[in-house]
């Protein structure tokens, strides 16, 4: 049977792991390969890599920093920020990666998510949607939640399917980092739209928060960054739990 | 030495990675000669069917069926074990290597596709490739057309139907998931290959 994914992620700034809320005041979280073993070790399905510095001079420090991670993972590996173009993605596939993860710039030029996806694959092309609720509905952001686009979260998310995406990365800013739960009513209406798994982030808290996620909200997976970092849950504990809930996850892993 | 070929599908590095970390001695390589040479072959590949089009007329497809006929452990990965069959809905027009008969076909529209994630493994217990692996152990797929059930298959998952996880004749071993990608228990396969 196919288990819901736990996909634990690594917000990077200038080589090492940190962690804000909504996106601001971020906390050091350490070494960015030594992070995503310690995760995957501990049972996490997959490991999500996003540079939010993401500024031209730290290509370097990001490729590096994928390097040194991939060499020694070996559950797939998703790198996101920055990647403008098709040659920002093959480097970061080159350096180790195994999907990247577009936001900006697939907002900007949807044919991007094509064309990366007719060279490497559907399955490599993640499209990141960050969204905040706004007049009743959800609304796209860009440049790391700066940039309102007047776009709609929904709509959004089926251009991007329609595309070539192979998955959807959902980001509700509301609840980025404040684990107060994920937004099922953001997540649920993305996953009814699209036929490509939908990845749930923002939000998590507790073991209830994910069991909710997958069950009322159809998420094929649940990412979450800050509740693993500081060990307020461990991924192996939260795994039992949704196992004893009767969610299917991998576990024993 | 392990000849991982290169014909432009995809990542080849993390299934190069795997094998690095195992200790294998592997080459990369697009050159027929090469492939020839090696001792044991893997045909990795992620994507599209129409990307399995580069062998023929590159001296690839003669070199891989030459050394799958001469008894040479060859494992197929993802794309590469739909090659082992006779091609695919997903581009009818590129022939697979056809060494195991049926055409891949497409997951009904019931579940959701691709198939992305970790599934289980129902095993058949004289696999080879699989010796070791418990029962139910999990793997890692991602693929949106699956292989046609066969006499040769060594393990099953099930998404939406039963398809084959795993197919094995003989030197010849194909998985449909990703072992380089599925943690202890794909390195466990990969390592088993080095050892048949």
């Amino acid at each position: 049977m196919l288990t819901k994914r736990i996909i634990a992620c690594l917000d990077m700034d200038a080589g090492r792991v940190v962690k804000g809320v909504r996106f601001k005041n971020l906390r050091d979280a350490g070494d960015p390969a030594e992070c995503a073993t310690a995760h995957a070790c501990n049972g996490a399905d997959e490991i999500v890599l996003l540079d939010i510095t993401a500024t031209s001079g730290s290509r370097r420090t990001l490729l590096d920093a994928i390097r040194a991670t991939a060499r020694s993972l070996f559950v797939p590996f998703t790198v996101g920020g920055g990647i403008r173009q098709i040659d920002d993605a093959a480097a970061v596939f080159d350096a180790g990666a195994d999907k990247i993860a577009i936001n900006s710039a697939a907002v900007r030029d949807p044919v991007l998510i094509g064309k990366i996806a007719g060279r490497f694959g559907s399955q490599a092309v993640v499209v990141a949607i960050d969204a905040r609720k706004v007049d009743g509905g959800f609304e796209v952001f860009v440049a790391g939640g700066r940039e309102p686009t007047g776009r709609d979260a929904i709509q959004w998310a089926r251009e991007a399917a329609a595309c070539g995406a192979g998955e959807i990365l959902l980001t509700s800013m509301d609840r980025d980092g404040t684990q107060s739960g994920f937004d099922c009513q953001l997540v649920r209406a993305v996953a009814e739209t699209v036929s490509i798994p939908v990845i749930a982030s923002g939000g998590a808290g507790s073991a209830r928060d994910f069991i909710e996620v997958f069950r009322d909200a159809r998420a094929d997976a649940a990412l979450a960054a800050s509740i693993f970092h500081f060990g307020i849950e461990d991924i192996a504990q939260l795994k039992r739990e949704l196992y004893d809930a009767s969610v299917p996850v991998r576990w024993p892993c | 030495m392990i000849a991982i070929v290169d014909y432009g599908a995809g990542n080849l590095n993390s299934v190069k990675k795997a094998f690095d970390y195992l200790g294998a001695e592997v080459v990369v390589t697009d050159q027929p000669g090469t492939v020839a040479a090696a001792d044991r072959i893997v045909l990795p590949g992620v994507g599209h069917y129409s990307s399995l089009q580069s062998l023929n007329g590159t001296g690839l497809r003669e070199a891989l069926l030459r050394g799958a006929s001469g008894g040479k452990p060859f494992l197929g990965i993802c794309l590469g074990m739909q090659w082992l069959f006779e091609g695919s809905e997903e581009c009818p027009e590129v022939v697979g290597g056809s060494i195991f008969p049926g055409r891949c076909r497409q997951f009904p529209s019931s579940v959701k596709s691709p198939h992305v994630g970790w599934n289980s493994l129902a095993i058949r217990k004289e696999a080879r490739l699989l010796r070791g692996i418990a029962q139910d152990s999990f793997v890692y797929y991602t693929h949106s057309f699956h292989a046609p059930f066969a006499i040769e298959i060594a393990a099953i998952s099930e998404y939406g139907l039963p398809f084959a996880g795993s197919v094995e004749r003989g030197n010849i071993f194909g998985v449909q998931f990703h072992p380089e990608k599925s943690g202890d228990v794909g390195l466990s396969i990969l390592n088993n290959f080095c050892e048949v």
